[in-house]
């Protein structure tokens, strides 16, 4: 009888430290969907079957889309997704696409006629231009989604890809000196 | 005229160290030890060092050769040596041969390789061996022999390699007429039936400290410390918080009920405490990081050594304990990350 | 940053010294470049001038090939970096990518220049008298004459002194504390040239408004210790002091330094500035020395050329742009035994791939390594956690951790276990049982968060860029609607008002009709 009371009345005691302590160390945080918005790499891209980043973590954060349909993050964004909500990292689906280095998108000047099309569709206003004036694009704006690929009628948008600078030279990883296997 | 040549990374000086030198100081370090222990007990104490290497290096090279890892450098770094005499000073010179191999095969398939190989571990692989076999065969893990000086029988090498291959004592009267209990042992009975310490401590098996010969040995394996915080091999602070913990906690209790309670030095020369405090517990793949998590460390190991020697069902806790203590080393790590310089 | 009590404290800077965390002593092995005076080698063939020797962004050059040059013109410029000057007079063969003695070993744009052996100056133009001249001035006169940090860091000096001007600095510390082995250029400059240093430190404090200069040198150096308080400057100056700090492995790391002199820390993130002090090399007091007083850019320096790996070490007098295989040749050439060329010392320095390489800013030793002084490539075995790395950090940071971290790509703890507070030392690495490449991989790991840093900026533009365009493309809409709104508005307004017309209208007509029955009606009652 007497343990019964005893064991009651710790829980009791625990259960009231425990709430105490849940409104003592309470730490106010971003609701999830901000956190997980906050690694998409805001490319807009749709690769990942929604509109944009912030539809896709919202996607997420309802367990509605998986964390590896995102090819801009690449494995880095996918680990951190995983990290934050822990859950199991995973390869990139190759439906949505494939992890490419990074690029940005150039206007050939000679071909371009002005439609305004492109400027309409790029995410981050990237591309300046009028219509029938001539358009061109902002190179440290663009993100390389490629969403003014499409909507050009004369197909005068290429792809290159951005060089590091030799200022900017960082160091390789280290190559540990091999050991050879007997 | 110019000439090319071969880059390669800094500092471009030749290597104070290897991983080699270190496993080799350390166990020059336990030289002092072992001699000691052959005076005392006789030369079972060599074999089992011997056979426990053996089974070492053979189950480290297979594991090697499984993990398609190269030989060479592993072999050649002694850490699995290291291992096998750590494990071999803790176990009755009288063990059988078969014990040697199944802790090997726990510590360095087990604890060391499967988590990872040299530098993963997450538990000391000795301790882990030892405590294997210790809650599997206790009998064959309790047959010790009292010191040379003190035996009805003592056994010549002959005889102990005989012992320990055919399990049969080569002596009339068998197991019973050369094996005794260890010091502890005979403290933790005496205790449990009633009996007051410093009556205990009358019999001839208890030297000025711990048991006779254990507390010689102890002073050695000391010394092998020390000359080991001498060449940098192992910091200070575990060493001093696991005996200076050891010292503090059994003070009050032998201050408030003599009669039942060791005198603190006491504590400290019997059983493995210096052994673990220089050579066990400083381990530092399976220890602390920092200087203050490894103060926090080598206090736990006391503490729980001191509760498990006072209260818990075996006379010497020092293996559980550092096996514990191993489990919290991460958290301590965390919560114990040094300032750096401007915070 | 930093608090006022740190700031009063740092005042009493050098009256006592303190100890840092950690460090190594090492062999010296100075002596053997220390025997012969300092002079000038004889002009090579070809000078090879890198455009890129300063910490910033490569130089524009300001000449073409085929053009004539003088002695101290001005070739290559950068705002707001230091300038380069021609070393030479004499013709400017190509502007070509050479190998430029950068840690990346890369090739960069360089002049080629041939010398035609009259070395011809240009017109110096001395400030007239320093000690009246306006400190903005002096700061000017160091830029044009391009001066940076002859350290090794090759930070432009005006830059420097800019800041400390800024931050109300109270202390200039000329750092003459070469503590990395084998390296031996600042203590001849200091034996031979203190009167140069000293009025140098004069200049640079009337810069900063400082009011003490303290020379620091490590306590084996007593014969500079004589010669530089025994120098007439010296003798002239107030509030200069010679201090001897303990030799011990990276004392002349600027932090260390700070640490050991005033017993602060510079708080982390920052600089020396935060507590008031400013610090610079020696060789580059004697270079704003001579900026100042003389008009002279820099276009040379004092280089070791040492190691096993050397006939005959000693320092020279360098140009800019010589190429290290004719100091070498002039230092009786190699050793049959040489392995290995370094710029920099054994424990910082980047090995060069061949001796074409010039001299630079930043060379402040060549030294040659024979088989036996480099560590061969040992395998390197995974760490044991011994933790002989942390005990020697001078900055207190946890090395095993960090290179776990990196090896794993945790950036998160790596920032917050501080990485970006590594000074690149070297003694971690060098005490590694495993033989762990530890520096390799915090630079690495530096690499990497500074391009994550860059990339987070990208992603945040971005993120701004394309909610303002759906804010802007919204607000439109919404005016649109707003629009439509009104134009249905005024058509409901229009059509009211029409309605009210057609009424009244109805209302005139009803009345025009009933008008005309009634005179008929009065009409019938006349007969």
């Amino acid at each position: 009888m007497i343990s019964i009371l005893i064991l009651s009345a710790l829980g009791l005691v625990f259960g009231l430290g425990l709430g105490w302590a849940a409104l003592r160390f309470h730490i106010d945080s971003d609701p999830v969907v901000e956190r997980i918005d906050a690694l998409l790499p805001q490319t807009q891209c749709g690769q990942c079957g929604y509109p944009g980043c912030r539809p896709y973590a919202e996607a997420i954060s309802v367990e509605e889309a998986d964390i590896n349909q995102c090819p801009p993050g690449g494995e880095a964004g996918i680990r951190a997704l995983a990290d934050l909500l822990g859950r199991e990292p995973k390869p990139l689906n190759p439906e949505n696409g494939e992890e490419t280095p990074k690029t940005v998108v150039l206007i050939d000047e000679s071909r371009c006629i002005g439609c305004t099309l492109c400027i309409q569709a790029c995410p981050v206003d990237a591309i300046v231009g009028a219509a029938k004036l001539m358009h061109t694009v902002i190179k440290s704006e663009c993100t390389g989604c490629n969403l003014c690929l499409p909507p050009c009628p004369v197909d005068c948008i290429d792809i290159v890809e951005v060089e590091t600078h030799k200022p900017r030279w960082r160091r390789p990883r280290p190559q540990a000196v091999p050991l050879r296997v007997l | 005229m110019t000439r090319s040549f071969q880059t390669g990374g800094a500092p471009h000086m030749p290597p104070q160290t290897t991983v080699a030198k270190v496993m080799l100081q350390v166990l020059l370090a336990l030289i002092p030890g072992v001699l000691a222990y052959v005076w005392f007990f006789g030369p079972g104490i060599l074999v089992q060092i011997t056979l426990a290497t053996i089974f070492a290096l053979l189950f480290e090279s297979l594991m090697l050769r499984w993990r398609r890892r190269p030989l060479k450098p592993f072999i050649n770094d002694y850490s699995a040596v290291v291992t096998a005499v750590l494990f071999a000073l803790c176990i009755p010179p009288l063990a059988p041969w078969w014990i040697s191999c199944i802790a090997m095969l726990f510590a360095i398939v087990f604890a060391k390789h499967l988590y990872g190989g040299l530098g993963q571990n997450v538990f000391n692989p000795a301790m882990v061996a030892y405590v294997v076999v210790l809650i599997s065969f206790p009998q064959a893990m309790t047959s010790w022999l009292p010191p040379v000086a003190l035996a009805e029988h003592s056994l010549g090498l002959a005889d102990t390699l005989v012992t320990i291959f055919t399990g049969r004592v080569p002596v009339p009267g068998g197991w019973d007429a050369v094996t005794q209990a260890t010091p502890l042992d005979t403290l933790k009975t005496g205790v449990d039936a009633g009996r007051m310490v410093p009556e205990i401590r009358n019999s001839p098996l208890f030297g000025d400290f711990g048991g006779k010969g254990w507390e010689w040995i102890a002073n050695w394996f000391a010394l092998g410390g020390f000359f080991l915080l001498y060449k940098r091999v192992i910091s200070w602070q575990v060493p001093a918080a696991v005996i200076g913990t050891v010292l503090l906690i059994s003070l009050p209790f032998w201050l408030l009920d003599p009669d039942s309670n060791p005198f603190p030095l006491q504590h400290v020369f019997s059983g493995a405490i210096v052994l673990a405090a220089f050579f066990i517990a400083t381990d530092p793949v399976s220890g602390c990081v920092s200087d203050r998590g490894r103060l926090i460390f080598g206090a736990g190991v006391g503490i729980i050594t001191l509760l498990i020697r006072r209260w818990g069902g075996y006379p010497d806790g020092v293996a559980f304990a550092v096996l514990l203590m191993n489990m919290a080393a991460p958290l301590i790590d965390r919560y114990t990350r040094p300032r750096i310089y401007g915070e | 940053m930093a608090s006022s009590r740190q700031i009063e404290l740092a005042r009493e800077a050098g009256k006592r010294i303190h100890h840092f965390h950690g460090g190594l002593r090492l062999r010296h092995n100075k002596k053997i470049s220390c025997l012969d005076p300092v002079e000038r080698p004889p002009l090579p063939e070809v000078l090879v001038v890198p455009l890129l020797q300063h910490a910033g962004d490569i130089a524009d050059p300001l000449v073409h090939a085929g053009d004539t040059v003088l002695k101290g013109q001005p070739i290559g410029q950068c705002q707001p970096c230091a300038a380069i000057h021609s070393p030479v007079s004499g013709l400017v063969e190509a502007i070509e990518d050479r190998p430029m003695s950068h840690p990346s070993g890369q090739k960069g744009p360089c002049v080629v220049i041939r010398p035609n052996g009259k070395e011809q100056w240009i017109e110096l133009k001395p400030l007239s008298n320093w000690l009246d001249a306006n400190p903005d001035s002096l700061i000017t006169q160091i830029q044009s004459c391009g001066l940076a940090g002859l350290g090794g860091a090759v930070f432009p000096t005006h830059t420097k002194m800019r800041d400390g001007r800024d931050r109300e600095t109270h202390t200039l510390i000329l750092n003459g504390v070469e503590c990395e082995p084998y390296i031996s250029c600042d203590e001849m400059l200091m034996r031979e040239q203190p009167d140069k240093i000293i009025l140098g430190a004069r200049v640079l404090r009337r810069v900063l408004g400082a009011e003490h200069v303290i020379i620091a040198i490590e306590d084996q150096m007593g014969s500079v210790q004589r010669s530089l308080t025994g120098s007439a400057e010296f003798a002239e100056s107030e509030n200069i002091s010679v201090v001897k700090v303990p030799k011990i492995y990276p004392e002349g790391g600027e932090r260390q330094l700070v640490q050991v002199l005033t017993g602060l820390e510079v708080p982390a993130g920052g600089r020396p500035s935060d507590l008031g002090l400013i610090c610079q090399n020696v060789a580059t007091a004697a270079a704003v020395a001579e900026a100042v007083t003389e008009g002279k850019p820099l276009i040379e320096r004092y280089i070791t050329v040492t190691g096993n790996g050397i006939s005959h070490p000693r320092n020279y007098l360098a140009l800019f742009g010589t190429p290290v295989s004719h100091l070498v040749d002039c230092c009786g050439g190699y050793t049959g035994d040489v392995a290995r060329l370094v710029v920099g010392g054994p424990m910082m320095g980047y090995p060069l791939e061949s001796d074409k390489a010039p001299v630079v800013k930043a060379s402040n030793c060549l030294l040659a390594l024979s088989h036996q002084d480099i560590a061969e490539p040992q395998p390197e075995m995974p760490c044991i956690r011994c933790g002989e790395c942390a005990r020697v950090c001078p900055a207190m940071l946890l090395p095993q951790q960090l290179h776990l971290q990196i090896r794993n790509e945790l950036w998160k703890p790596v920032e917050e276990y501080g990485l970006s507070e590594c000074i690149e030392c070297g003694c971690c690495d060098f005490v590694c049982p495993s033989h762990i490449p530890l520096v390799d991989w915090f630079r690495y790991g530096k690499g990497e968060l500074r391009k994550q840093a860059l990339e987070s900026e990208a992603v945040e533009l971005a993120r701004k860029r394309f909610e303002d365009r759906e804010a802007r493309l919204l607000r439109i809409k919404q005016e649109r609607a707003q629009k439509m709104a009104h134009r249905k508005q005024m058509l409901k307004g229009k059509t009211a008002q029409q309605e009210r017309i057609q009424a009244s209208i109805k209302r005139a007509e009803n009345r025009s009709r009933s008008m005309p029955e009634e005179q008929s009606s009065g009409e019938r009652d006349d007969t």
